[in-house]
């Protein structure tokens, strides 16, 4: 663990260290409530992916961008929305499917969009987004910006065409994005020795493209943070890519569907006494930034708020059958019927 | 008006353009240095530079979904595919990302981009470089597909197609980037969406698109031979279809006949005959009649590739049939 490298030597203020413990709490409260949803009487449907585990991959990384940069993410997307800055309000609608969702409803859990924020989605089609964030540093190089794209996928997606066609040309025409894999060390039930022909990620996406790779422990907020800061600076600067491997964990299946019976009970509960939440919790007791009373009361109020969230989705119309034929296209839609 | 070859018209439509609007850009496998694998790019990056007229390595699905990304956050991209049979492995950004962008985000995110490129049966290039997808990609809600038949309606409608603010799929003809034809000087803009009658007539509607043209145009000219008057609708844009423009006109000949490169089964004739007998069945005095390729890969032998093809003959067969004539 790397939890001392954090403790000698703090990366952050205090108060963006106790919005990020924040924000982790709040991404981990939203899931666990949300898997409950889904479970009881099935308020949320379709696909249903859950971050629980995976927070400061998400948190610590969006925690040192700026507003006018991008992040695009595939369908466990919940995390990134929030960490992005996305209510609760919006994301917790947007899974129940009402019109004041994040994408009014006809995105659902694995579409969530916040164009205001800098969100460009929630992705379902696994590694297809890859592309389109070397298309968003492109943006940004054509028109002389120095925003980055930053682009999360999971080890699954090592394996598309895709991230291989788009590795090569952000490469080669050195775009300003970086590249994260959530090795979560699970291609929905396909471990990664059973997928990936190298045990090495930074070999096969980085090397391999001539782009520099890192490979860190992401149960360390403050080190995810670090590490992106550093690609940042450099997508800034002109000098390309970057490629990230996070070590993660999930805490749960795949997707609600999933009894995760390819893995035992000990790994994760293993992977639960490491917790990173809990763990940022101690680190940031011991720098006398925070103590059990704020704690105890931050938990109260991320409880109000996810408990809110679910009000305000449940009270909120239904997104209206008039909206079937509403954003087809920028032009008025003809239906060919 | 001058007289210019359709990939000139292209060309124009392009530049023009790019002159006007910085955020407009070309990228795909040889456009810049090569001039263009079919030369309608050609002379563009002498004009544009390098940052504007892009080289990309061969790999379809990634500069696709690159220029989507792009689009996303507000430039224009013009993706050119060599071929449109090269864009089946670049079909899930197309359908997935581009088509789907504006309405999984309920409404956030426009995708203003033009893929466009030559398709069809262009002489013995046999099954894989042959392809006519026009019908797959007017099948899917989000997608404007246009295909035009002259250079007059190529340059306008790929200059609509850049200033659209939703994903078009622009298809060109391999066959008819030599042909010339009258095109008006200055601002020329075609409106998406809209059909042109090509050939006024009274006895039956023959309604087709791109390439097509030519054999319907001449298989009309053969029936005014026989006394047959036929009114000839180049549809131009192939999603929305301007139903309207053939309603009119069958309501006046109550007869159609379909020509189309694509094959028949679930082929565009198919769903345009669906959307005309769902409107103006009472109106027919025959059934639709379809002519299209026939129904196998294309071959490389330049005789059975010929006889796939719709032809003045095999138009002019069917056109007697719905006139129930015994020629």
């Amino acid at each position: 663990m790397s939890q001392a490298t954090t403790e000698a030597k703090p990366v952050v203020s205090k108060n963006q260290a106790v919005g990020w413990l924040r924000q982790m709490l709040l991404i981990r409260r939203f899931e666990e409530q949300s898997y409950k949803l889904y479970q009881m009487g099935g308020k949320i449907g379709g696909f249903c992916h859950l971050y629980s585990g995976q927070e400061p991959v998400a948190v610590g990384s969006i925690g040192v961008l700026r507003e006018d940069d991008y992040v695009i993410t595939a369908y466990r997307d919940h995390g990134h929305a929030l960490a992005r800055g996305m209510g609760a309000n919006e994301a917790m609608a947007e899974l129940l499917g009402r019109y004041t969702g994040c994408s009014k409803g006809k995105g659902g859990s694995m579409h969530f969009f916040d164009a205001e924020k800098g969100f460009l989605g929630g992705h379902a089609i696994v590694g297809s987004h890859i592309p389109l964030a070397a298309g968003v540093a492109f943006a940004s190089k054509y028109q002389n910006k120095d925003s980055v794209c930053i682009c999360y996928f999971g080890d699954g997606a090592m394996n598309q065409g895709s991230l291989h066609e788009a590795f090569n040309m952000a490469s080669l025409w050195k775009l300003p994005v970086i590249y994260v894999v959530e090795n979560n060390m699970m291609s929905m039930g396909t471990q990664l020795h059973r997928h990936s022909c190298l045990m090495d990620l930074t070999v096969r996406c980085g090397t391999a493209y001539g782009i520099p790779g890192y490979s860190i422990d992401a149960n360390d907020i403050e080190l995810v943070a670090t590490t992106t800061r550093e690609c940042a600076a450099r997508a800034r600067a002109g000098e390309g890519p970057s490629f990230i491997e996070m070590k993660t964990y999930r805490y749960r299946g795949h997707s609600m569907s999933d009894p995760a019976k390819y893995r035992t009970k000990e790994e994760l509960e293993d992977a639960k006494a490491r917790d990173p939440i809990v763990a940022y919790e101690h680190i940031l007791k011991d720098r006398g930034w925070i103590d059990d009373e704020a704690i105890e009361r931050m938990h109260d109020e991320i409880k109000a708020e996810v408990e809110e969230s679910i009000k305000f989705a449940e009270e909120s119309e239904q997104t209206p059958p008039e909206a079937l034929y509403q954003d087809v296209t920028v032009a008025h839609h003809i239906p060919q019927e | 008006m001058s007289v210019i070859a359709y990939r000139e018209a292209l060309n124009q439509a392009m530049s023009e353009e790019m002159e006007r609007d910085e955020r407009v850009f070309l990228m795909g496998e040889e456009v810049a240095e090569y001039d263009g694998a079919y030369k309608v790019s050609q002379g563009m990056l002498a004009r544009f530079g390098p940052r504007r007229i892009i080289d990309t390595p061969i790999s379809e699905e990634g500069f696709c979904g690159m220029g989507i990304g792009a689009a996303m956050v507000g430039l224009r991209p013009i993706v050119e595919f060599m071929t449109f049979s090269f864009s089946l492995v670049a079909i899930d950004q197309i359908v997935n990302n581009a088509a789907n962008m504006r309405y999984m985000s309920g409404g956030q995110f426009a995708v203003p981009i033009v893929f466009r490129g030559s398709s069809g049966m262009a002489g013995c290039l046999a099954a894989t470089h042959s392809h006519r997808l026009e019908a797959w990609y007017a099948h899917i809600p989000g997608l404007t597909v246009v295909m035009p038949a002259t250079p007059a309606d190529a340059k306008g409608l790929l200059k609509s197609a850049i200033r659209s603010d939703d994903p078009v799929i622009f298809i060109e003809h391999e066959v008819l980037y030599g042909d010339k034809g009258e095109v008006p000087d200055g601002e020329h803009l075609v409106p998406i969406g809209k059909a042109e009658i090509k050939r006024a007539g009274s006895d039956v509607t023959l309604i087709t698109y791109s390439r097509s043209l030519k054999a319907t145009m001449a298989a009309a000219e053969t029936l005014a031979g026989e006394g047959i008057d036929a009114e000839v609708i180049d549809i131009r844009t192939i999603r929305p279809l301007d139903l309207d423009t053939l309603l009119e006109s069958v309501g006046k000949t109550h007869r159609a006949v379909i020509v189309e490169e694509d094959w028949p089964y679930c082929g565009l004739g198919a769903g345009i005959s669906d959307r005309i007998m769902q409107k103006a069945f009472d109106e027919l005095d025959a059934p639709i009649r379809r002519v299209t390729t026939k129904d196998a890969p294309i071959p490389y032998n330049r005789a059975l590739e010929a006889s796939m093809l719709p032809s003045v003959d095999r138009v002019v067969a069917q056109v007697r049939d719905v006139m129930y004539s015994r020629l």
